[in-house]
């Protein structure tokens, strides 16, 4: 088989750098968002998004974009006050990187339908969004690792249980599988919670095929020359575990979560979407996109759907990533 | 044959698991079977007595299993609380409504995804190639909810195709073969959107496949002595790729089903996807149990399927024959 060379590298880089920009913006999304994301205004429902002019009604261009409001024009301002934020739990503050003196409103991707901005929402939205993903891959990357391993490693019926237990995960539809443990917990929830209970139900969903290839490598390693030589000179289960069978499973638990991250930004984005996961007043991507299930909102409010856009966005990025991973992989000797 | 009942055998070992599974998942769930039931006032107290000893609801859950696997002999597949009636007949057309999308959906996107995959691996290189692997890796990272919501907006920007749901209002009020076709143009979009989740991984896998082939010996000599190009292909090359795409079959059924879930919901088609969201929202405990099963049943049958398939076209699998 003949193959290309690939820029493999550009690709890579490319995409983990617009990656952390992205998941810088979701951190610091108190900052860059002209508004609280919760704060409703009944007069401003499914607004267009505001126009940034350069050039006033008189052909003068102006440095510093302006928005119209009731004929007048205000100018776009940096660093101004506004609603109270914290960054991470530890930094507070009320500066917001831009933004309109009252009474213009700045709403530069649109307003929903109890005229939040659109714009804050999906930068506050992403906190969930985003960090669901790969929190979720870690954690049940973590759960196979425990569970194969073991599995792998002492072999007898603990292999036999656990093995079979993940056939039966691995045989139902996924996202039937995902609903179905949805089930189990409680129907409404708290918005801080729910967050935690996506992540559980991921990890529980999840765990199967991490556990059944690491599984794999642990009961191919635990005949390799040198395991059978660190026993034979008497390391314990836990040295040989440690320093001789982890090491090796890390590579897969890596590629693993890398994809799985993305499907699990979906499970979210889905489970919000039905309405089962992450609920009002707290933005995700997936309870934003929800309301263009509306008619009326699909047919005439484009920017309703920007919260799918910045989903593809995301999506496409990490699968760059992981292709580019997974090339990297190939590519290495062995 | 010995074979094909083995294979039986433990397909239905894999579907009383994941049923108890499942049934162990709503045993967990808070509220207990019945209690929406006795705040209906419609329901007498002693229907509602009746219901549960029948389903033994102050049993262990064990004990509710067994009593959901006799429902099952009774046709029944429990009780569903939402809709005041056994399972069963519930779940009946929700299969077949399911089975309407995604059999022609697998059919497509493997009537799409084998000669452009053969062909992109016979091109290896070629712009055409280029740009069918750009879009495939495009595609392969739009998610199934997108597919479907933006199928649906293109629907409702041009009202060339109806947006969701099965049939038409006047559905009753036509005749056999408008009803036919008023349920085929209501099929377009959905059957679209699935082919077009499933198709890249597909297309993908076939150029995998057959280009690991393409340049083998045998291939190389066949053409030495003349074969024609495109009987090389079909013939010899997509034949002896055929194992792993056939093993790729009972994945894409997976896949497929999954995504199914979302596109009937998102699409208003009323299969098992839409009955399973709602009964989840609703604790409808048994339905739940019951569709998830029966998604499972469906993702065995595709697996059968292509496991006789297998045994069918690679004498290699047949395992030890006297």
């Amino acid at each position: 088989m003949t193959s290309r060379p690939q820029p493999a590298g550009r690709n890579y880089h490319l995409a983990l750098f617009a990656l952390l920009v992205v998941y810088l913006a979701a951190v610091f999304a108190g900052f860059l968002a002209p508004y609280d994301p919760s704060t409703q205004s009944r007069d401003l429902a499914f607004v267009p998004p505001t126009g940034l002019h350069w050039m006033d009604t008189s052909g003068t261009i102006h440095l510093r974009p302006f928005v119209y409001e009731d004929g007048r024009s205000y100018p776009l301002r940096f660093f101004v006050r506004g609603a109270p934020y914290r960054v991470s739990r530890f930094i507070n503050g009320d500066r917001h990187l831009f933004g309109v003196d009252a009474p213009a409103v700045l709403l530069l991707l649109g307003s929903d339908g109890f005229g939040r901005d659109q714009l804050s929402r999906l930068l506050y939205g992403a906190q969930i969004s985003l960090f669901a993903g790969p929190l979720g891959a870690a954690l049940s990357v973590a759960l196979g690792l425990v569970l194969g391993g073991l599995a792998g490693f002492f072999g007898g019926w603990v292999d036999t249980i656990v093995m079979r237990a993940a056939e039966l995960f691995l045989a139902v539809p996924w996202f039937y599988l995902l609903f179905a443990v949805r089930m189990a917990l409680p129907l409404r929830i708290e918005p801080q919670e729910a967050f935690l209970m996506i992540l559980t139900i991921v990890a529980v969903v999840g765990w199967a095929r991490p556990a059944r290839l690491i599984r794999g490598m642990v009961l191919s390693g635990r005949t390799r020359d040198y395991v059978v030589a660190a026993r034979a000179l008497g390391a314990s289960d836990v040295h040989v575990l440690r320093r001789h069978v982890l090491p090796q499973a890390s590579g897969i638990a890596l590629t693993q979560a890398a994809l799985l991250a993305p499907q699990y930004i979906l499970a979210e984005a889905t489970l919000s979407f039905f309405g089962l996961g992450v609920g009002e007043p707290v933005p995700s991507w997936g309870n934003m996109l929800a309301v263009v299930q509306r008619y009326d909102v699909l047919s005439s409010y484009w920017w309703m759907f920007l919260p799918g856009g910045a989903l593809l966005a995301v999506f496409l990025l990490y699968y760059l990533l992981a292709d580019a991973l997974h090339e990297r992989v190939a590519a290495l000797p062995g | 044959m010995r074979y094909v009942w083995r294979r039986l055998g433990h397909a239905v070992l894999v579907l009383l698991g994941v049923s108890f599974l499942t049934f162990l998942l709503a045993a967990a769930a808070p509220g207990r079977f019945g209690d929406e039931l006795r705040l209906d006032p419609r329901i007498s107290p002693e229907t509602v007595e009746a219901m549960r000893v029948r389903y033994g609801v102050d049993d262990t859950v064990p004990g509710q299993y067994l009593r959901w696997l006799q429902s099952i002999a009774r046709g029944e597949f429990g009780f569903s609380m939402a809709y005041n009636r056994p399972v069963g007949p519930l779940l009946w057309p929700r299969i077949r409504n399911t089975l309407l999308l995604t059999v022609p959906a697998t059919l497509l996107s493997w009537l799409i995804a084998l000669p452009l995959g053969t062909w992109s691996a016979a091109r290896r290189g070629a712009w055409l190639d280029r740009l069918a692997a750009g879009a495939t890796t495009t595609l392969l990272g739009i998610p199934e909810l997108l597919v479907g919501l933006g199928l649906l907006l293109f629907a409702v920007r041009t009202g060339y195709l109806p947006a969701g749901g099965m049939t038409s209002l006047d559905f009753d009020e036509l005749g056999r073969w408008q009803q036919v076709r008023d349920v085929l143009r209501h099929l377009v979009l959905p059957v679209a959107a699935l082919t077009l989740v499933s198709l890249p991984i597909l297309v993908r896998h076939v150029r995998a496949s057959v280009g690991e082939v393409v340049h083998a010996r045998f291939i190389q000599a066949a053409r030495a002595s003349g074969v024609p190009e495109p009987r090389l292909l079909v013939r010899h090359a997509l034949r002896t790729a055929a194992n792993p795409l056939i093993s790729l079959f009972g994945l894409s059924v997976a896949g497929l089903l999954s995504a199914s879930l979302v596109v009937e919901t998102i699409m208003s088609w009323p299969g098992l996807g839409p009955l399973l969201l709602d009964a989840v929202a609703a604790r409808d405990l048994h339905v739940v149990v019951a569709a998830v099963s029966c998604s499972t049943v469906l993702l065995v049958a595709g697996n059968l399927l292509a496991d006789g398939l297998l045994y069918l076209a690679d004498p290699r699998v047949r395992p030890e024959r006297a």
